[in-house]
């Protein structure tokens, strides 16, 4: 029963790793930019959130409503300004120039904060604790709550790129960017409007695994960017239920590790992602035909 | 008289393709001379400044290796430290068999390179952006098995057991001498290689693949032996680096922090070309050395100046020097002179007949 | 068929299409850019320009002048520059010299994007549809950004009629005569003043071009004006209302399709040395229907040399050569009903 528990653990958590996922797997479908700082980005949200709680004392459920539009327009900021120019020249240099970023924002962090642990902690009595299922099964309500916010964040994003007309135009754009300005559409707005949502999706992901667990500076890469990454590999790109399937395959796998041996937990996880790599590089979910 | 009769009287004098505009032979000199003065520094300087040189080796040599895969290969690998861990495990394994660390280097380099062909297999498929993450998924992967492994220190690190029983002063020599000898090993083999058929084999890949794949060039086999080698290289790095520090521990030896180090080096002293990462290199060494109290400040400069190098001055400060002077050290392109033509005019003479046609083979900067 | 609209007056009778014949009371001097279409405003003028790829020349001091309600036709074998003419003037290349004017105002530096919501849309060649969206929303991007006007997607609907029952099928599914109608449809619902289509029969097959380019009359009628790149000669020389022909960047023929010959068109096509006089006899100065037609680059062999001519290309008038007598010289049999109303064969001797 023990792996029972294991195994729901995972498919919870799974959807958090899916939330860290989506934004990276939206910026590289639409712009083909893979953005080294992506989990950076996350960890000063909740650098932020720490902050903003520390000066103002809001609850930290509201922190989210702060923090969340803000690293949004941050992120269509710079997505405008550093990113577009770094694509003019090439994507050779959005590699490098992201990862400059990300070495430049860890560093930072460390420099200006320290390299202890923040936690957000939760402030709310109801939300720390858990219930159980039979005598083996024990489920946070936290993480419950996570995965379910996780889901509905993924559902609306599905609904807002196939029904939407931003969505329209930034599934125009992954297509094909120029026929895109053929038809009016300057793409650079667009890119901005899709670098908004990956920030803010990451953000949001990043705040709440505060809640959950623990942030340092290394964090953001440590934990959410190759977790991300590895997730987007396992579901295969193109699919926001991928992204889904493979954060939980991840989560799962991780936590099976666990329970074979406690420091195996990330090795777990990474082993399944490299026999996925190995044996079906297209990733566990069928694509759709790309143009 | 058309321009065409012209073409066809003059394609009956030959056409000469040199390598260089200038006797390379200088160059070469000089390089000599610059080794000869290094090898003779532990007889005239402070043991502090060998081993200060010892790690502008290691960076050296990771740059140069990390400017083939980038600036040639245009494989951007994050995950290089993977080779430099490997490198500094295997002379640590073998010496906890008792062979000496020094000869212990070249297995490590070799043994890296063997590695690095798995790693290659599951890796290749990626696209550009993926492909860096993996290297650095793999390279993390690396770093948690052999945390495993007590004997070889699990989490927390071991010394070298047999280290050489000689005096400090003398250790430090013939470790300065071992990497003086790995880094001109290192510059040479990449310089060589660019030089010859693989580098022009790069260049078509760089240009445009899909004509290269068509004319025969072999696109996956170029690259993945630009990956070995690199390996070979970050692994011979990695050896120097355990050498030196007598001691490898895993969270430091398969830092991310090595590949921002190389990676800015190259960058800022410019990618694609043989010299940058020299210049890089250089830079780098200064302000580590004045900014060392600030801990992760140089790190922090080095990061934004790389970032604003590739967003504005893609071809580093070899290249502005390039630009101005229009040298090249050790050049890897051809010079195409048209008959009748001296060595002396600038390439943007319009006269017929005087004009030589630069085909710089540079590397992947923009 | 209704008279497209937006032509004036004065052009409509300038052009002569009346029963009057091609015979004009004099030659027009083409040297100084005099034409009868000087009189109107033209909608959109490319003059001089010159577009580089890399080291490769493109476009060599081209210039034309598309006037409103035309369908004005570039044609030219491959590589002779007129997929870059188009991209330029849509914006998706910067020349190296010249400009591009539309509607009396220099749109050489203004973004794509803009150009389109300001009334040049393209119709890219291969189509470019957003292959994984379906043909409905390939249409509603086209609306996102339109101007005003009497094109909307039902109206597409009404003019492709098989589209609406498959408006919800991922474009990619399509055929190629379907994806090329979608196309034109994403166009036309932005409202464009100029519609630019840039090989519109490129992979497909003659029978589905005509049917394609039948549309054109429904399309002029709303008071469009079309500018097209065409390698199929005939087909162009039915539907246009005026004819550049380009070479390896230069514009080798220009005029009107009544007004040339299948000869000059040849030799414009394949830059030949001459144009054959074929068994008219000598060839004439000046005559009626006077085109430009210029010897063009011989093979590229000679020296590109600097188009003279002004702002029409083409050689100084004393290397003209004209087929003289009636414009109509090509046997009505020879060339199908055209489908530009006015245009030659109603008023050709038969």
């Amino acid at each position: 029963m023990a792996w029972v528990n294991a195994i729901i653990q995972g498919i919870l958590i799974g959807g958090l790793y899916a939330l860290f996922a989506c934004g990276l797997s939206l910026m590289f479908g639409v712009m083909k930019v893979v953005n080294l700082a992506h989990g950076d980005l996350a960890i000063i949200g909740g650098y932020i959130a720490v902050g903003v709680i520390a000066v103002t004392h809001i609850p930290v459920l509201w922190s989210f409503v702060i923090v969340v539009p803000l690293m949004a327009l941050l992120g269509y900021v710079l997505q405008r300004t550093v990113i577009q120019a770094s694509l003019d020249r090439s994507i050779l240099t959005t590699l490098l120039v992201t990862f400059g970023l990300s070495v430049v924002i860890e560093n930072g962090l460390l420099e200006f904060i320290n390299a202890d642990s923040h936690s957000l902690g939760v402030g709310n009595a109801i939300i720390t604790s858990s219930f159980s299922i039979g005598s083996q099964i024990t489920i946070a309500y936290l993480l419950l709550l996570i995965f379910v916010v996780a889901v509905v964040v993924l559902l609306g994003l599905q609904y807002f790129l196939s029904m939407s007309k931003y969505g329209r135009l930034i599934r125009a754009v992954a297509d094909d960017k120029e026929a895109a300005q053929l038809s009016g559409v300057d793409y650079r707005h667009v890119f901005g409007i899709a670098a908004a949502i990956a920030f803010g999706t990451v953000a949001l992901a990043g705040i709440a695994y505060g809640m959950y667990s623990q942030f340092s500076p290394t964090t953001g890469t440590d934990t959410i960017l190759l977790f991300a990454f590895a997730a987007v590999v396992i579901g295969g790109l193109g699919s926001l239920w991928g992204t889904l399937v493979g954060g939980v395959v991840l989560g799962v796998a991780q936590q099976i590790g666990a329970q074979i041996n406690q420091s195996d937990q990330l090795l777990a996880g990474y082993i399944v992602f490299l026999a996925v790599l190995a044996l079906r590089p297209q990733g566990l979910v069928a694509r759709r035909a790309q143009s | 008289m058309s321009v065409a009769t012209e073409t066809t009287a003059r394609s009956v004098e030959k056409y000469r393709v040199t390598r260089s505009r200038r006797n390379v032979a200088w160059t070469g000199l000089g390089a000599l001379v610059v080794v000869v003065v290094l090898a003779l520094f532990p007889y005239i300087v402070y043991s502090g400044t060998t081993s200060i040189m010892v790690q502008a080796f290691i960076v050296l040599i990771l740059a140069s290796m990390w400017n083939m895969l980038a600036g040639y290969a245009g494989l951007v690998s994050v995950g290089q430290q993977a080779f430099v861990g490997l490198g500094a495990y295997f002379v640590l394994i073998l010496n906890i068999h008792s062979i000496s660390m020094f000869t212990a280097l070249p297995v490590a380099a070799v043994g890296c390179g063997v590695a690095s062909l798995p790693m290659w297999w599951l890796v290749s498929r990626l696209r550009s952006g993926y492909f860096a993450i993996a290297t650095w998924v793999l390279a993390t992967t690396v770093l948690l098995i052999i945390e495993k492994f007590p004997s070889i220190g699990g989490g927390t690190g071991m010394s070298l057991p047999h280290a050489p029983n000689i005096s400090a002063a003398l250790l430090e020599a013939e470790t300065y001498w071992i990497g003086l000898a790995v880094t001109v090993l290192a510059l040479v083999t990449v310089y060589l290689l660019l030089r010859s058929r693989l580098g022009l084999v790069l260049t078509a890949i760089r240009d445009d693949e899909m004509a290269a794949r068509s004319s025969g060039a072999r696109v996956g086999l170029a690259r993945m032996l630009v990956f070995v080698v690199a390996a070979i290289g970050c692994g011979a790095a990695g050896a120097l680096l355990a050498i030196s520090q007598l001691i490898v521990q895993p969270s430091a030896v398969f830092s991310v922090q090595w590949t921002a180090e190389m990676a800015f080096a190259v960058i800022i002293g410019g990618l694609g070309t043989i010299e940058g990462p020299i210049l890089g290199t250089i830079v780098y060494i200064v302000l580590q050395q004045t900014l060392a109290s600030y801990n992760a400040w140089y790190l922090i400069i080095l990061g934004l100046v790389a970032m604003f190098v590739a967003l504005f001055a893609r071809r580093g400060l070899w290249g502005l020097v390039d630009e101005h002077l229009h040298i090249r050290l050790f050049p890897v392109g051809y010079w195409l002179w048209a008959p009748g033509s001296s060595g002396r005019r600038r390439r943007d003479s319009t006269e017929p007949g005087r004009r030589g046609i630069s085909l710089r083979r540079r590397g992947r900067h923009s | 068929m209704s008279e497209p609209k937006g032509r004036g007056d004065a052009w409509t009778e300038e052009r002569g299409t009346s029963d009057e014949g091609r015979r004009r009371p004099e030659a027009p001097q083409r040297r100084a850019g005099q034409t009868e279409r000087a009189e109107s405003t033209a909608l959109l003028e490319v003059r001089d320009l010159t577009v580089h790829h890399g080291q490769l020349r493109a476009l060599d001091h081209i210039s034309l002048r598309v006037f409103p309600g035309e369908v004005y036709a570039i044609i030219g074998a491959n590589g002779a520059g007129k997929s870059t003419l188009l991209r330029t003037i849509a914006g998706l290349h910067q020349p190296t010299e010249g400009s591009i004017v539309y509607d009396g105002k220099d749109m050489t530096k203004v973004r794509p994007e803009r150009r389109a919501t300001g009334g040049i849309v393209m119709v890219p060649e291969g189509r470019r549809l957003f292959g994984s969206l379906t043909v409905e929303e390939n249409l509603q991007v086209g609306a996102t950004y339109a101007r005003k006007g009497p094109w909307t997607i039902e109206h597409v609907y009404e003019l492709f009629g098989w589209m609406r029952d498959r408006r919800t099928q991922r474009t990619a599914q399509l055929s190629g005569g379907e994806q090329q109608s979608v196309a034109i449809g994403r166009a036309l619902v932005a409202n464009p003043r100029v519609l630019m289509l840039d090989e519109l029969s490129l992979g497909l097959a003659p029978v589905v071009v005509q049917r394609i380019y039948a549309m054109l009359p429904q399309i002029l009628a709303t008071g469009l004006t079309v500018l097209l790149v065409e390698q199929d000669v005939s087909q162009a020389l039915r539907v246009a209302s005026h004819l550049q022909c380009l070479l390896e960047g230069h514009t080798t023929l220009e005029g009107r399709p009544s007004d040339v010959t299948p000869e000059q068109v040849e030799a414009a096509y394949f830059g030949l040395a001459t144009a054959a006089p074929g068994g008219a006899g000598s060839p004439s100065q000046g005559g009626s229907g006077g085109m430009g037609l210029s010897q063009g680059g011989s093979g590229g062999m000679g020296p590109p040399g600097r188009s003279s001519g002004g702002v029409w290309g083409g050689r100084p008038p004393e290397e003209i050569q004209s087929r003289g007598g009636l414009g109509g010289v090509v046997p009505p049999e020879e060339m199908e009903q055209p489908l530009w109303p006015g245009s030659t064969p109603s008023s050709r001797e038969s």
